[in-house]
């Protein structure tokens, strides 16, 4: 964000840390069941294995680092072809054995980036650092004076993902956030429910003046538990910076946390002193040779992935922008496909999507990503569509008519004859609707005759109203307009 | 090579340990005893042996993404000095 204060204009430096939980049917390194960890029973997938018991023996889980790699590849990563796990030491009761199986200097993806649309038309490129494999940790909850520990999330499978410092405002990281978030559900192998803690997305945030390239001390967030409060804590972050630079203070290094009710960042701790993981190789596991065939066999076998979708649509005849919008969430793509499929116009199925039926789910409180819980089926808005496009309903009855499908469910073409709202073909009604307007506002007539041509504008919806949705458009356009002419003396 | 008080204390703090001031004493004499034994590998010349993180001569030992039965929570809080609602219980860490 560039923002102009006394003197200085700012810009904010971005890199994020993201933890996507593989869901793989087993953890990293033992048998036990990936279960839902908001739900299940506490402690009741675990094993000796998750639960950091002496002398037992981890081994991966092949299927974890087979996503891992899919992850790398639709980010553009190289891939190690040598992997080595390492020990990250510390003590937190969540995690058992005192240290976290990681990997440290060795990261199975490094040096990818991906690209993405901004709000503005534009398209920005975000490097990839790196992404390594993991285990969750368990999950704690404080209660009185103490802390009760579930382990189901112990040892489930995790990639971390560090970004470079690329990203300079909260709308960038949203729009990395939901790239990412894209490409992993797309390749099947995180849900992307932040709320639950699979998906979690921490942003190192600095700023400096415009045109340097210094990096000034940086603070982390956490508890962010929707992308949008990626955003909104990333800017708020910047500013606070900046306000601390300004007034001549300096910014200390610390951990902040979101408080999403206030909408506003609190300090969680200041970093005294860099932590000392104590990185070792890990002793349990042998390399792990992720060989050039195999690295080949997962690439062929990606799925479609967010930028090949967004430009199949875009050949369909949608914008950038607006492809990118309906490809950044799976089950957003999916319904627009079936629209597609049950032969609506792509384009005006792109609009109907985004402008209507967005609209309505986020006055519901639904965000996109739900759109499979509400009750316009992808048949029911490519029927509403072709209703529009035969001439049957104008453009005003068929919003009328999704409201109606939004709250109650059904077929468009029932409500339009339930609401009454099939358009008429009868001219000698809307000249008679055309005359009635005519004459209740003679002004507007004689202004428009005058030549103040935006009247028309005015003229023309009441018009429509007197047809209560039924008249056509295009009719009621052409009645006017000679009617109008025949007072004006024109012809 | 011999550790100092100061590396001694820091990684007593590393490991949670509180160390009396003849206890540091001691550490510092033993630990860096085991130093000295280890530093003897320095004598090897290494320049033709490429680096590894294993002695192990094993590679790609990887298992099937197959879900194999769990304890119950009944076998897994049984060692838990404190367990409550399910869950393990500890003194609270609010880091």
């Amino acid at each position: 964000m560039t923002a102009k204060t006394t003197t200085t204009a700012y810009e904010g430096v971005i890199g994020l840390e993201i933890h996507a939980e593989l869901e793989t049917e087993s953890k990293m390194f033992c048998g036990c069941a990936v279960v839902d960890s908001t739900t299940a029973a506490p402690n009741t997938y675990v094993c000796p294995i998750c639960l950091g018991f002496p002398g037992v023996l981890p081994v991966i889980n092949k299927r974890a680092v087979e996503f891992a790699i899919k992850v790398g590849l639709a980010l553009n990563c190289e891939i190690a072809t040598v992997n080595v796990f390492a020990r990250k030491s510390y003590f937190y009761p969540d995690l058992p054995k005192g240290y976290q199986i990681s990997q440290y200097e060795l990261p199975l993806c490094k040096n990818g980036w991906t690209e993405i649309d901004l709000p503005d038309g534009s398209t920005k490129r975000i490097g990839i650092r790196r992404a390594h494999l993991e285990e969750d940790t368990g999950k704690s909850i404080h209660v009185g004076g103490s802390s009760l520990i579930d382990f189901n999330r112990s040892g489930v499978p995790l990639l971390e993902i560090v970004t470079e410092p690329d990203i300079r405002n909260g709308i960038e990281a949203e729009a990395f956030g939901r790239k990412l978030r894209a490409i992993l559900q797309y390749l099947g192998v995180n849900s992307g429910d932040m709320s639950k803690g699979v998906l979690r997305m921490e942003p190192n945030i600095s700023v400096r003046p415009v045109g340097s390239t210094e990096f000034r001390t940086r603070t982390e967030v956490k508890n962010l538990n929707s992308i949008r409060s990626v955003q909104r804590a990333s800017d708020y972050e910047i500013e606070r910076h900046i306000k601390v630079w300004e007034s001549g203070g300096e910014v200390v290094q610390a951990t902040m946390g979101w408080d999403e009710a206030r909408q506003q960042t609190v300090l969680q701790r200041t970093k005294e002193s860099a932590h000392d993981y104590r990185y070792f190789p890990e002793p349990d596991l042998p390399i792990l040779n992720t060989s050039r065939e195999w690295v080949e066999a997962i690439r062929a076998h990606l799925p479609e992935l967010p930028d090949t979708k967004r430009d199949r649509l875009m050949k369909a005849g949608l914008s950038r922008y607006d492809a990118s919008v309906l490809v950044a969430d799976r089950p957003v793509a999916d319904y627009f496909e079936r629209v597609m499929q049950a032969g609506a116009d792509p384009k005006k199925g792109a609009n109907w999507i985004i402008n209507e039926l967005f609209a309505r789910m986020n006055k519901a409180a639904l965000s996109a990503e739900r759109v499979n819980e509400q009750k316009v089926s992808p048949e029911a808005l490519a029927g509403l569509i072709k209703l529009v496009d035969a001439g049957t309903i104008n453009n005003n009855a068929a919003k009328k008519v999704l409201d109606a499908v939004f709250a109650e469910g059904g077929e468009p073409s029932a409500w339009v004859a339930k609401l009454g709202l099939e358009q008429t073909q009868d001219t000698s009604a809307v000249e008679a609707a055309v005359e009635k307007v005519l004459g209740a506002n003679p002004g507007e007539t004689d202004r428009f005759c005058a030549g103040e041509e935006k009247v028309f504008k005015f003229l023309i919806g009441q018009v429509m109203r007197e047809g209560r949705g039924k008249f056509p458009a295009e009719l009621a356009n052409d009645v006017l307009t000679a009617k109008l002419n025949a007072r004006c003396g024109k012809s | 090579m011999s550790l100092t008080r100061e590396q001694v204390m820091q990684i007593a703090e590393l490991a949670k340990l509180e160390l009396t001031e003849s206890e540091i004493d001691q550490y510092v004499h033993q630990l860096s005893a085991v130093l000295d034994y280890a530093s003897k590998l320095d004598a090897l010349n290494t320049a033709d042996i490429p680096p590894t993180a294993s002695v192990l001569p094993l590679q790609n030992v990887m298992r099937e993404d197959a879900v194999k039965p769990s304890l119950t929570r009944e076998q897994a809080l049984e060692n838990a000095p404190s367990a409550i609602e399910g869950q393990f219980r500890v003194n609270a860490v609010l880091d």
